[in-house]
C-alpha cells in the first residue's frame, strides 16, 4: 500500500518558503516532494510531522483556491509545533491530510457573514476569507472581527490593511492591552458585536480562537440575535490518527478529527462547559 | 422638551428612559467637547460627572511612574465612560483621555446622587442601567484577565 493510499503514511513535503508572522508564529508554504497537492476545503486540517520530534494537526491558513502549495500558520508552544515553526526554507516534513469538517462558505450564499477570530484562530478561518471575497458578490454584508492579545501579536498585518482598505467588508480589530501609541479598539472582541451592521436573522457567523473567547462570542451574537443554528466553530483537540478511530479527540458523541473541527454550535454548546470531557 | 434633554433620551443609555425622569436627569447635565489627548478625568481626582459618549474614542488607561500607560479598553458612540461616581469615596481608580475629538453629555454625578436619593424610582431606573454595563465590563475584565491568547492558553 502507498503513502497515498494509507491515511497512517506521512506523505513527504519540502518548506517553499517561510513567513515570519510575529515572534513565535510563522507562517509555511509547503511543497510536495513527489505528486500533486490534493485539494482541501476551508476549515480542515494536515496532520504535520517534524521528523523525530512528533506529529500534529494544523489547520490550513492559505487560499483553497491556490493549487501550489499548502500553507500552514504555526505558533510555537510545544515540542513540535515549536520545530515546526523553527523550520527553514528547504526542510524536510510529513504531511497527512486534509481531514475535517469545513466552514459553510457555500450555504452562507446570499447571507450575510460574520467571521470572528481570535488570536491564532484567524488563521484557519483565513482559507474562508479568501473564498468569500472571491466571490464577493454572492453574499451579502461580510464583517471580519479579530481580537488579539496585543497590537504586536496581529496575525497576517498587511493583508489585513489590504482588505481594511476594500469598500465591502467591514473588518474590526481589538486588543486586550495596548500602549496610547494603538489608535485601535481596546477590549475583548466580544465587545464589537453589538457595533456591527448585520441581519441577525440571515448571518452565518464563522468562529474560532481559544474556546473561553468562542463561548463568550457565541453568547454575544446570541444577544444580537444570531441562532445558535447560525454559529460555526472550529474546536481543538489532541488529535492522533485523525480518522476517527483512536479516539484522543473525541467530545461526547463526536470525534473532532472525522466531525469536526468545524462544528455547528448548537451540537456542541451544552458539552463546552462539561469539565470531564 | 429642552434639546439637552432631547439629547440625554436619545442616548443608547438611556434607551426607554421615562420621559420625567429624563428631564429631572437633564438637570444635572451639560455638553462637553473634548479635543484629541484631552484627558476627561484622572485618576485619584474625584469623580464627579458621568460621560455619555456621543462621538469620538475615549481610552480608559491605567499609568505607573516612569512607563508607558496601557490602555485596557476603549469607549466610543454610544458607551458610557465612568462607574466610580456611584461607589464611595467617589474617586477615579483610572484616567480617561480622548484619543479622537469627543462629544460627550456630562453628567454632574454629585446632583445625580442626590435626585437619586430623593427618588427612590429614578434610583432604581438608575441602577437597572449601570448594573449591566458594571457586569458587562466585569466578564470583559476577566476574559482579558484569562490571557486566552497568551502562551499558556494556548
Amino acid at each position: 500500500m502507498t503513502a497515498a493510499e494509507d491515511p497512517f503514511i506521512p506523505l513527504p513535503y519540502c518548506v517553499g518558503r517561510v513567513r515570519r508572522e510575529t515572534g513565535d508564529t510563522a507562517s509555511l508554504e509547503l511543497l510536495p516532494l513527489a505528486g500533486p497537492r490534493p485539494s482541501f476545503k476551508a476549515g480542515q486540517f494536515n496532520m504535520l510531522t517534524a521528523f523525530g520530534v512528533g506529529e500534529v494537526a494544523i489547520s490550513m491558513s492559505g487560499d483553497p483556491a491556490e493549487t501550489e502549495g499548502f500553507v500552514h500558520t504555526v505558533r510555537n508552544v510545544g515540542a513540535v509545533s515549536g520545530a515546526l515553526a523553527r523550520l527553514e526554507t528547504g526542510a524536510a516534513l510529513g504531511l497527512r491530510g486534509p481531514f475535517g469538517t469545513a466552514w459553510p462558505t457555500e450555504e452562507a450564499i446570499g447571507a450575510d457573514v460574520l467571521i470572528v477570530a481570535g488570536g491564532l484562530g484567524l488563521a484557519p478561518l483565513r482559507p474562508a476569507i479568501y473564498e468569500v471575497l472571491a466571490r464577493r458578490e454572492r453574499y451579502g454584508r461580510v464583517v471580519l472581527l479579530y481580537g488579539t492579545r496585543s497590537p504586536r501579536d496581529i496575525l497576517y498585518r498587511a493583508e489585513m490593511g489590504r482588505w481594511r482598505r476594500r469598500l465591502d467588508v467591514d473588518i474590526e480589530i481589538t486588543v486586550d492591552h495596548a500602549d496610547p501609541a494603538w489608535h485601535g479598539n481596546v477590549g475583548v472582541v466580544p465587545r464589537l458585536i453589538p457595533r456591527m451592521s448585520f441581519d441577525p436573522q440571515n448571518t452565518f457567523a464563522m468562529v474560532c480562537g481559544p474556546e473561553v473567547m468562542m463561548r463568550f462570542t457565541a453568547s454575544a451574537l446570541h444577544e444580537a440575535g444570531v441562532s445558535f443554528e447560525r454559529i460555526w466553530i472550529s474546536m481543538e483537540r489532541n488529535m492522533k490518527c485523525a480518522i476517527g478511530l483512536c479516539g484522543h479527540c473525541q467530545f461526547g458523541p463526536d470525534f473532532i478529527c472525522k466531525d469536526g473541527p468545524v462544528m455547528r454550535y448548537d451540537r456542541i454548546a451544552s458539552l463546552l462547559a462539561v469539565r470531564e470531557i | 422638551m429642552e434639546g439637552l434633554e432631547r439629547i440625554v433620551l436619545a442616548h443608547p443609555f438611556f434607551a426607554g428612559f421615562e420621559a420625567e425622569l429624563g428631564q429631572v436627569v437633564s438637570g444635572c447635565a451639560r455638553n462637553l467637547r473634548f479635543e484629541t489627548g484631552q484627558y476627561l478625568f484622572r485618576a485619584g481626582d474625584e469623580a464627579n460627572e458621568i460621560f455619555l459618549i456621543r462621538q469620538g474614542v475615549v481610552s480608559i488607561e491605567i499609568a505607573a511612574p516612569g512607563q508607558k500607560p496601557t490602555v485596557f479598553a476603549t469607549e466610543r458612540e454610544g458607551e458610557i465612560v465612568g462607574a466610580a461616581w456611584m461607589v464611595p469615596p467617589y474617586r477615579w481608580r483610572f484616567d480617561a483621555r480622548a484619543t479622537s475629538l469627543t462629544r460627550a453629555i456630562g453628567i454632574d454625578a454629585r446632583c445625580l446622587r442626590e435626585k437619586c436619593e430623593a427618588d427612590d424610582h429614578l434610583g432604581y431606573e438608575m441602577m437597572k442601567r449601570f448594573l449591566p454595563v458594571v457586569a458587562r465590563r466585569l466578564d470583559e475584565t476577566r476574559l482579558q484577565m484569562l490571557d486566552v491568547y497568551g502562551k499558556q492558553s494556548a
